[in-house]
C-alpha cells in the first residue's frame, strides 16, 4: 500500500484566468533549500508577459467599475479560501524558503490575516484618502481616490508567499489589476495562490501571474508603454534601470525599501495602497 | 383598455424556512436564560393578529446581570483581543447573516408585517453589509482619523426601535463590536424575533459570551437600561420624546449618548425636475416600510407651476401601490406595525381633515384583521396644521407648495426636526446650493431614502445628535 506514486502537479502560469504554459516552451528546475528537486516551472517569456499586460488591460474596466463593497467580498473570499488550503501552503513554504513547519505556519496565519486586512480597505480608503474641499468660491469641490490602472509587480525574491500576498493585495483592492512576477527562486506558492485566486470570485485578467526570471522579464514590463505602475520590491538591483525605463510613460513606481522589506510580518501602512491611486478632483457650481 | 386593474395571482413566500420556538429566554452571557421574575408577554404578527411566540421581559435585575456579563466580557476577553481577531468574528457574523438571509426576511416581514420584497431586498442585506463593512474597521482604527490607538468606551446599552429590527441592530452593534465595546442591546417589544435569532448567530460564530447580550422588553427595560450606572455608552433610535428624556435622565453621568430620532422631511420637488422619476421618489420617500421610517420625506414641497401636473401623476401612481400580506412578493404596503400605531395614525389623519386638509386615498381592500392604512394623502395643508409638523409615522403624505427656492429652504427647515431631506431639480448647482441651505443630516438628490454602510447617517435639531454609519459612525463607540 505504501507504494502508491503520488500524481504531481504541472505548475504553470496564470493569464487572463487561464493556466497556459510558457509560449517559449521553456521551463526551469525549481528546488528546495537542499538542492532537492521539486518541480519544473514555467520559465516566463517577453512575449508571456505581453500577453500578461493585455489581459489585466481587457479586466481593468469591469473590475474597477466594481462597487468597492464588492470587491471587498470578493477578496475576502480569497481569504476563505486560503485558509482552506493552509497544509498545502505549509508544505510548500516550508520546501521553498527552509523553514520549520511551525514558522511556516505562523506565515500563512500572517498571509491569511494580510489578505483580510488589504479586503477591508476597499470600501474605506475613500473616506480618508478622499476630501471635501472648503475652496474660496461657491463651488462643491471634492476629491476622490481611483485606481490607476494596470500595475507590474515585481514580487519579493525572500518571502514567497507572506511578501507576494501583500504586494498584489494592495493593487488590486482599490481596482487596479496586477501582473505579478513571483519570486524567482520559490514560485511554487506562488502558482498555487493563482489556483486560489482561478476559484474564487476573482474575475479572470485581475490577477496575472508569471514565472521565470527577474533578469529577463522585469525590463520588459517596465519599459511597457500600457503598464500603468511598478512595483519594483523583487529588482533591487537592478531597481535604478527599472526606474529610467519606466520613465517612458511615467509610471508611477514604488521603490524597493531594503528596511521595509526585511520583515514581512508589520502590519503595513498604507504607503502601499496609495502607490497605485490617482486623485480625481470634482468642481460643481453652487447656485439657485 | 377597460380600465381594469391587472391582477396579479397571489405569490407568497413561505413561512416554512422559520423555526420559531414557543417562547424565548433572554440573552445573557452567551446561552438563553429566563428572566429573574419569569415575566413574559407575547409578539404577535401584526398582519393576522396571530401570537408567533412569547418572549421574556427582562426586569431591572435581568438587566443588571447582563450589564455584568457584558462588563466580565469587556475586561476578560474582548478588550485584550487583538483587533483582528475582533474583527474575524463580525466577519463570521457577516456570512452567518448572509447565509441565513431568506430565513431572517421571512422572519422580519411575519414579525414587523413589512412587505418580504423589502425585507429581502434591502434591510437584511444591509444587515450583512454593516457587519461586512465595520468588521474590516476594527484593525484600522488608528487610520479612522481620531488620533492613534483610540479606546473603545466599554459597555454600551443600546435601544432600538421596531420599524427596522434586525436593521436598527446592526447600526448599533457592527460598529460597536469593530471599536472594542460590549453590547447589551434592548430590541423593540413588538419586533424581538429577528434580534434572538441574531444571539443565535453569535452562538454559530463562536463569539465569546457576555460580548453581545440581548435584553428583551418595553419601556421599562430600555429604561433600566439606560440608566444602569455601569453602562458607558448610550444609544438610542426611536422618538423625540424618549431621546429627550434619555437625554435628561443621562446627563450629569460620564456616559456617551448619541440619539438618532423622529423626522418630518421635506422632499422638494422643482418644476424642472422629471415627473416619472419625482413621482417615484416620492411614493419610496413616505410609503417605504408604510412611512415607519424616521427620514420619511412625509412633507412634499411642489413648486406651484407643476403642484397640478406633480398630484395628478402622484393620485395615479397611489393607485397602482398594492397594499396586503406581507408574504406576497407582489406587496408594496404590508401592515402597520402595532395597534397602537396604527391608533396614531388615524388620529393625526382625522386632525388633517379637522384641521381643514383634503384627504384623498386610492381606492383600497384591506384586509379584515391586521392593523391596515391605506396610502393616503393631504392636499391643501398649511405650515401649522398638525399633519405638517408631527411625526405620523405612517403612509400619510402632507402636500404643500412653493414658487421659488428660497421659500422652499424656509418651508422645509420650519420644523424642529432635522435628520433628512430631498430635492428634486435637473440643474446640479440647485442641488447643492439646497443641500448647502437645509438644516439637516441627510439630503437626496435626485433619489430618496438610500442607505449605506459607507455613508453617514444622523440628525441635526430635535433628531438626535451622533452619525451611524461611515468613519463617522466609529467615533460614537470611540474615547476621542
Amino acid at each position: 500500500m505504501s507504494d502508491r506514486i503520488p500524481v504531481r502537479k504541472t505548475y504553470k502560469l496564470y493569464i487572463g484566468g487561464k493556466f497556459p504554459r510558457s509560449e517559449s516552451g521553456r521551463t526551469y528546475e525549481v528546488t528546495d533549500r537542499k538542492g532537492t528537486f521539486l518541480a519544473n516551472a514555467a520559465l516566463g517569456s517577453r512575449k508571456d508577459a505581453r500577453d500578461a499586460v493585455v489581459a489585466a488591460r481587457k479586466a481593468f474596466p469591469g473590475w474597477s467599475a466594481a462597487t468597492a463593497y464588492n470587491r471587498g467580498q470578493v477578496l475576502y473570499r480569497v481569504a476563505e479560501l486560503l485558509e482552506g488550503r493552509r497544509a498545502q501552503f505549509v508544505d510548500e513554504v516550508v520546501a521553498g524558503e527552509g523553514l520549520s513547519a511551525r514558522k511556516a505556519e505562523a506565515v500563512i496565519d500572517e498571509t491569511i490575516d494580510r489578505w483580510v486586512w488589504y479586503a477591508g480597505w476597499s470600501d474605506k480608503i475613500a473616506a480618508i484618502h478622499g476630501s471635501s474641499n472648503p475652496v474660496a468660491g461657491p463651488y462643491f469641490d471634492f476629491s476622490v481616490p481611483e485606481p490607476t490602472g494596470v500595475v507590474a509587480v515585481l514580487a519579493p525574491q525572500g518571502s514567497s508567499l507572506l511578501g507576494l500576498v501583500s504586494v498584489i493585495a494592495p493593487a488590486v483592492v482599490t481596482g487596479s489589476t496586477v501582473v505579478v512576477l513571483a519570486s524567482e527562486q520559490a514560485p511554487l506558492p506562488a502558482i498555487s495562490l493563482s489556483e486560489v485566486l482561478a476559484t474564487s470570485d476573482v474575475p479572470a485578467g485581475v490577477v496575472n501571474l508569471l514565472t521565470g526570471r527577474t533578469a529577463e522579464i522585469a525590463p520588459w514590463l517596465a519599459s511597457h508603454m500600457d503598464v500603468n505602475a511598478i512595483d519594483l520590491t523583487g529588482a533591487p538591483e537592478q531597481a535604478l534601470e527599472l526606474e529610467v525605463a519606466s520613465a517612458d510613460n511615467l509610471k508611477r513606481v514604488l521603490r524597493p525599501d531594503a528596511a521595509r522589506d526585511a520583515d514581512w510580518t508589520i502590519t503595513p501602512g498604507l504607503e502601499r495602497l496609495l502607490a497605485y491611486l490617482e486623485t480625481k478632483t470634482v468642481w460643481h457650481p453652487i447656485g439657485v | 383598455m377597460t380600465g381594469k386593474k391587472f391582477e396579479y395571482a397571489p405569490a407568497p413566500e413561505s413561512r416554512a424556512i422559520v423555526d420559531l420556538k414557543p417562547s424565548y429566554g433572554l440573552f445573557i452571557n452567551g446561552e438563553f436564560v429566563d428572566p429573574a421574575d419569569g415575566r413574559a408577554f407575547k409578539t404577535i404578527s401584526p398582519a393576522t393578529e396571530e401570537v408567533l411566540a412569547e418572549v421574556s421581559e427582562a426586569g431591572k435585575a435581568d438587566v443588571d446581570r447582563a450589564v455584568q456579563a457584558a462588563r466580565k466580557a469587556y475586561d476578560r476577553v474582548w478588550s485584550k483581543m487583538p483587533a483582528r481577531e475582533r474583527g474575524k468574528y463580525l466577519y463570521r457574523i457577516a456570512r452567518i447573516l448572509q447565509e441565513r438571509a431568506r430565513e431572517l426576511a421571512v422572519l422580519e416581514s411575519l414579525d414587523n408585517g413589512k412587505p418580504i420584497r423589502e425585507s429581502r431586498d434591502v434591510d437584511i442585506p444591509l444587515v450583512a453589509a454593516w457587519f461586512f463593512y465595520y468588521a474590516g474597521w476594527a484593525d484600522k482604527l488608528d487610520h479612522a482619523g481620531f488620533g492613534p490607538s483610540p479606546r473603545p468606551l466599554g459597555v454600551a446599552g443600546q435601544v432600538i426601535p421596531w420599524n427596522f429590527p434586525l436593521l436598527m441592530l446592526s447600526w448599533k452593534i457592527a460598529p460597536a463590536l469593530a471599536a472594542g465595546n460590549t453590547i447589551v442591546l434592548k430590541p423593540a417589544e413588538t419586533t424581538p424575533l429577528t434580534a434572538l435569532l441574531f444571539a443565535e448567530i453569535c452562538q454559530q460564530a463562536g463569539l465569546p459570551p457576555g460580548v453581545v447580550n440581548i435584553v428583551t422588553g418595553a419601556g421599562e427595560t430600555g429604561r433600566a437600561l439606560v440608566e444602569h450606572p455601569d453602562v458607558d455608552k448610550v444609544a438610542f433610535t426611536g422618538s423625540t420624546e424618549v431621546g429627550k428624556m434619555i437625554a435628561r435622565s443621562t446627563a450629569g453621568s460620564d456616559k456617551k449618548v448619541t440619539l438618532e430620532l423622529g423626522g418630518k422631511a421635506a422632499n422638494i420637488v422643482f418644476d424642472d425636475a422629471p415627473v416619472d422619476q419625482a413621482v417615484e421618489g416620492i411614493v419610496n420617500g413616505i410609503f417605504f416600510n408604510q412611512g415607519h421610517v424616521c427620514c420619511a420625506g412625509s412633507r412634499l414641497l411642489v413648486q406651484e407651476s407643476v403642484y397640478d401636473e406633480v398630484l395628478a401623476s402622484l393620485k395615479r401612481r397611489l393607485g397602482t401601490l398594492r397594499v396586503g400580506d406581507p408574504l406576497d412578493k407582489n406587496t408594496d404596503i404590508g401592515a402597520i406595525n402595532s395597534a397602537e400605531q396604527l391608533a396614531r395614525i388615524r388620529e393625526l389623519s382625522a386632525v388633517g381633515e379637522a384641521e381643514g386638509a383634503e384627504r384623498w386615498a386610492p381606492p383600497c381592500d384591506l384586509p379584515d384583521k391586521g392593523f391596515w392604512f391605506a396610502p393616503t394623502l393631504f392636499t391643501g395643508v398649511s405650515q401649522a396644521h398638525r399633519i405638517a409638523r408631527e411625526e405620523i409615522f405612517g403612509p400619510v403624505l402632507s402636500v404643500l407648495t412653493f414658487r421659488t427656492p428660497q421659500e422652499a429652504v424656509e418651508k422645509a427647515n420650519n420644523t424642529p426636526y432635522g435628520l433628512s431631506a430631498g430635492v428634486w431639480t435637473d440643474k446640479g448647482s440647485r442641488i447643492l446650493w439646497m443641500a448647502g441651505q437645509l438644516r439637516a443630516g441627510v439630503v437626496w438628490a435626485n433619489t430618496f431614502n438610500r442607505f449605506d454602510p459607507a455613508s453617514p447617517f444622523g440628525g441635526y435639531k430635535e433628531s438626535g445628535y451622533g452619525r451611524e454609519g461611515g468613519r463617522h459612525g466609529l467615533e460614537a463607540y470611540l474615547d476621542v
